[in-house]
């Protein structure tokens, strides 16, 4: 909307009669305006978060106690609890971020350091950009005919290590494409140090570009990381399970997971389950700052480090 | 900084090593490994189409393609089933619409006041927060638009809202797209010379005008490509089309009305007890390859806009 109206500004009105316009106290005032409008739309978005927090937070607090945490989810919406949620999320984020981090990082190296700029090359970089832009709930078609079908006898159908396998692959692009920033980063006058000193590729980067590419690359990982906790769609489609009543205990078992949990609660028509819903969307949310603080504690002592 | 410490601690990199024939076989293995990671991208693409070929050739032996595209009715489940795509992708749509009226006028200007009239320290607060937006987890945006912004519009504007609706769920989908758009636009804009900025300053021109005059229409490579992101991003959203909109598959010609999108039926499909290799298991696919061609084109569209429209200075 906007950009069509400056285009349109810019190139004069079609009778083509002046844009210029003679009383400044008129243009001053449209300044004025126009800087409240583009604060007030910067504010939008921040306020809503705001009413959300609140929203959340007072429906929620009321059903939040360790009970909850350590209890199993019931019929029974006064003993209900996100316990086996909560650890199947765990689960996933540990086997997810246990493939995806260094496929993504051994993928950011190659493209930065070794690939020619070739037609080949090109592919895989918009191959890359495209796949960030797939939707989430195609990868659970991917991880459904994949890893749920086909590797069935490995992965043991709609099982923990499908559901991260999933995950990982969704991530994969963003982990990638952060990294090469943070590799991109790191002047040339690094690698050619290195080089004048006699050591290979290989050294260069263990010794110089890893190090100095972690703190970038670590943030962008996390932010990824933490859209894979918080993803519903793609592990549904998989097969986690929308009601589950014991802990997952290996990643061949079944699994819930903390949002399918909460989208199960919201789909019941009872008040005291919208209350639980909420109460789960806390713990979710702490976890999702948990991780978050965790990557800025590990950025800032990175960054001391070196 | 780095440079130095780094270097001298980790003493591999500056030691002499006669072994260069064994160097050499590491490095070819290292760059094999790495080259593997770049490629498994390729496979993922790969994968996902194979997937959504082959279950959508399975789908289009039961029902013929020109039905597909053509039926005005969609139920599956019932007999004789019918399936109309358009009915799922007309709620689809709307909902998308509605999302980027709410995320494009707002996140562009967002974007101008970041980069041409907030501070250093306070875009540096901003877009971080502005951010957040886009890290929450989109059950929590599905909870708060059914339990909070449809009773709110009912209560306000709108009496006749559905519970479940179209509107609610387009409003806060565009909230959802909003730091995307707001985001990538303020990259672009602020990537404007300064020299750009100065030189409608020197020939009399107001801050405002600079901005929409000048700085945007030279970003609007960047601007544009950050709307089409978050177009194919509010077309592949699912939980909060789930949460909000409903089930009920009928076209959506009213937005206070509940229609069921594309995704949306995939996960009712999903978290419902379908037959493996059943029409209804197998239309998700036919489903996801709609969706997937869709998202994937306007990818495209975005990645060839900046390309051929990007401002070179």
């Amino acid at each position: 909307m906007t950009q069509q109206d400056a285009r349109t500004k810019q190139r004069g009105t079609p009778g083509g009669e002046s844009d210029f316009q003679a009383s400044t106290s008129f243009r001053h005032a449209l300044d004025r305006a126009f800087s409240v409008l583009v604060f007030v739309a910067t504010m939008v978005g921040l306020v809503v978060l705001g009413v959300l927090m609140v929203d959340v937070l007072r429906d929620g607090l009321p059903a939040l106690s360790l009970e909850f945490i350590r209890d199993y989810p019931s019929s029974d919406a006064a003993d209900s609890g996100v316990w086996p949620a909560l650890l199947g999320s765990l689960w996933l984020l540990g086997i997810t971020a246990l493939v995806s981090v260094p496929l993504g990082i051994g993928a950011a190296i190659y493209l930065e350091e070794y690939a020619t700029d070739n037609w080949l090359t090109r592919i895989v970089e918009i191959n890359i950009s495209n796949l960030a832009g797939v939707p989430s709930i195609i990868y659970g078609l991917l991880g459904l005919g994949l890893f749920v079908e086909i590797m069935r006898p490995l992965t043991g159908g709609s099982s923990i290590i499908s559901g991260a396998l999933t995950l990982s692959l969704l991530i994969l692009p963003v982990i990638i494409i952060a990294s090469r920033e943070a590799l991109r980063a790191i002047p040339k006058a690094v690698r050619e140090g290195g080089y004048a000193l006699g050591a290979t590729r290989w050294e260069i980067i263990r010794s110089h570009l890893l190090p100095m590419a972690i703190p970038g690359a670590v943030t962008g990982t996390i932010l990824a990381l933490s859209r894979a906790i918080g993803e519903a769609a793609p592990l549904i489609v998989v097969g986690a399970s929308l009601y589950i009543t014991f802990t997952p205990m290996g990643p061949r078992d079944q699994f819930g997971a903390l949002p399918i949990q909460i989208y199960d609660w919201i789909n019941r028509p009872q008040e005291e389950f919208q209350v639980l819903a909420a109460a789960g969307i806390i713990v979710l949310m702490a976890v999702l700052l948990a991780t978050n603080a965790f990557a800025i504690w590990l950025r800032n002592s990175q960054q001391r480090a070196s | 900084m780095a440079v130095e410490s780094t270097g001298r601690e980790r003493s591999g990199a500056g030691v002499w090593q006669r072994k260069s024939r064994a160097r050499e076989w590491r490095e070819r293995i290292v760059k094999g490994v790495f080259g593997a990671c770049a490629y498994l991208s390729v496979l993922t693409t790969i994968g996902i189409v194979l997937v959504l070929i082959f279950e959508t050739i399975g789908f289009f032996r039961e029902v013929s393609i020109v039905e597909f595209f053509t039926d005005t009715r969609w139920s599956p489940a019932f007999e004789p089933p019918r399936y109309g795509i358009t009915v799922l992708a007309s709620a689809t749509l709307m909902a998308t619409l509605i999302a980027l009226l709410v995320a494009v006028p707002i996140g562009i200007l967002a974007a101008i006041f970041l980069s041409e009239y907030a501070s250093r320290r306070l875009r540096g607060w901003l877009k971080p927060a502005l951010e957040i937006l886009a890290g929450v987890p989109t059950v929590v945006y599905g909870y708060f638009a059914l339990t909070f912004l449809t009773p709110f519009l009912k209560s306000t504007l709108f009496p006749s809202i559905e519970v479940f609706n179209l509107l609610a769920a387009g409003l806060i989908m565009g909230i959802m797209i909003l730091p995307t758009i707001a985001s990538i636009s303020e990259d672009a804009i602020y990537a404007v010379p300064r020299s750009l900025r100065e030189g409608a300053y020197a020939l009399g021109a107001t801050k405002r005008e600079t901005a929409t005059k000048v700085v945007v229409p030279a970003a609007l490579s960047g601007i544009v490509a950050s709307v089409v992101l978050g177009l194919s991003r509010a077309v592949g959203e699912t939980m909060i089309l789930v949460i909000v909109s409903g089930s009920l598959a009928q076209y959506a010609d009213n937005p206070l009305k509940s229609a069921q999108a594309m995704t949306a039926f995939i996960v009712s499909v999903a978290s419902g007890e379908t037959e493996r290799g059943s029409p209804v298991y197998l239309t998700i696919f036919a489903i996801g390859m709609t969706l997937f061609l869709m998202t994937l084109v306007l990818n495209l569209v975005s990645y060839w806009f900046v390309r051929r429209f990007r401002e070179t200075y």
